[in-house]
């Protein structure tokens, strides 16, 4: 910074300046002034707009190939996400809740998106009305286009006619996270849960979607994703038949 | 061929993560480790500035009679050793893994403090995984 000084402080020389007044904080306007940030320059100028990548914003919305996330990426950043929730929070079911909140936000865009994929370009589209395909859609479509892999398993509830579950052996959000003994009961994958509940209700099923860890010997980090539905939609399905 | 413990040092000197795997060293109170890991950070940061051909990273492998330290240290400061038999030839490679099941079960934990010590379930199960009982 001292050595380009802003264009404001042109008419004095830089080394009038004393140097507590280049490092004071009040001072650092060169930092965000925008004629001197390079990325606006370089935009500005047409022959180098057309090297840069695409703004993201630009990109088409339906190739997915190229539009992955690194994982150790997302990783650290749901890191950050829960710590600054932890800090936030009275409780785990508090911050189940929150988790669960985030995971909403995105699944309402996860469902727009996936159904802009999958039915745009085809002649017939259709729309799940029944619940168990929409199950099966989340239990491939949403975990595919969300984590990369189909979900393991669907189970119903033997001893709940309204409860069925998701389960995932190696939930890709939770496989850097180890909860500490205190806070056993928590489970990250409530984020994962709030993307299902947000999937559900945009299609029309509401439920209340839990998530809840089940360890085996072989997989340690097993979650199970409990779908509660609404006593509407099984009476909307008895309907049905 | 055995590899006898692994320590890892935080920045500050501080023996963050400790555990032995074969037998063949005198095992120590947690005191007395936390002590050497200090003593260790100390002679790392004197070997670093020896360096007769300017910059040094420091010491990399101190051998014993029975045994060797391998040291290897991250570009944060973060210091892994692994205490091996003389004849160890895997030293650096476990080193590397180790490094790696660092970054991935301990800082993208949320549950991890920075620079504290490391109680991470994931982190024991990969270095588990990694050395065994430290036979090789």
């Amino acid at each position: 910074m001292s050595t380009h000084p802003p264009s404001r402080f042109s008419v004095l020389s830089s080394s009038s300046l004393s140097s507590a007044e280049l490092l004071s904080p009040t001072n650092t306007s060169a930092r965000f002034s925008l004629p001197s940030a390079p990325s606006i320059t370089t935009a500005t100028t047409g022959n180098q707009k057309t090297l840069s990548r695409p703004n993201i914003y630009d990109r088409p919305l339906n190739k997915t190939r190229t539009a992955e996330v690194s994982a150790p990426a997302f990783a650290f950043l749901f890191s950050e996400v829960v710590q600054y929730m932890q800090k936030r929070v009275s409780g785990i079911n508090d911050l189940e809740r929150r988790l669960n909140t985030l995971g909403y936000r995105i699944g309402t865009r996860v469902l727009e998106l996936m159904v802009w994929r999958a039915e745009s370009t085809s002649k017939a589209p259709k729309r799940e009305i029944r619940f168990l395909p929409a199950l099966m859609t989340i239990h491939t479509n949403v975990w595919k286009a969300v984590f990369g892999k189909p979900a393991d398993a669907i189970e119903k509830s033997v001893q709940n006619d309204d409860e069925y579950m998701i389960i995932d052996n190696d939930p890709v959000i939770t496989r850097s996270i180890s909860v500490p003994r205190d806070m056993s009961q928590l489970s990250c994958s409530s984020f994962t849960a709030g993307i299902v509940e947000a999937v559900l209700d945009g299609l029309g099923f509401p439920a209340r979607v839990t998530a809840h860890n089940t360890p085996t010997n072989d997989f340690p980090l097993r979650n199970t994703i409990l779908i509660k539905l609404e006593k509407s939609v099984l009476e909307r399905e008895e309907l049905f038949k | 061929m055995a590899i006898f413990g692994l320590w890892v040092i935080n920045k500050a000197g501080g023996l963050v993560y400790q555990r032995n795997f074969a037998d063949g060293l005198t095992q120590m109170t947690s005191n007395e480790y936390l002590v050497l890991a200090g003593t260790l950070h100390g002679i790392h940061a004197i070997t670093s500035r020896l360096s007769p051909t300017g910059t040094s990273s420091g010491a990399h492998v101190i051998e014993a009679e029975t045994f060797k330290m391998n040291i290897s240290l991250t570009a944060t400061g973060t210091k892994f050793v692994l205490l091996t038999s003389l004849a160890e030839p895997s030293a650096n490679t476990v080193l590397q893994k180790v490094y790696e099941a660092y970054a991935d079960a301990v800082m993208k934990n949320p549950f991890h403090n920075p620079e504290m010590p490391i109680r991470s379930e994931g982190f024991d199960i990969r270095i588990t995984a990694l050395i065994g009982t430290g036979h090789t």
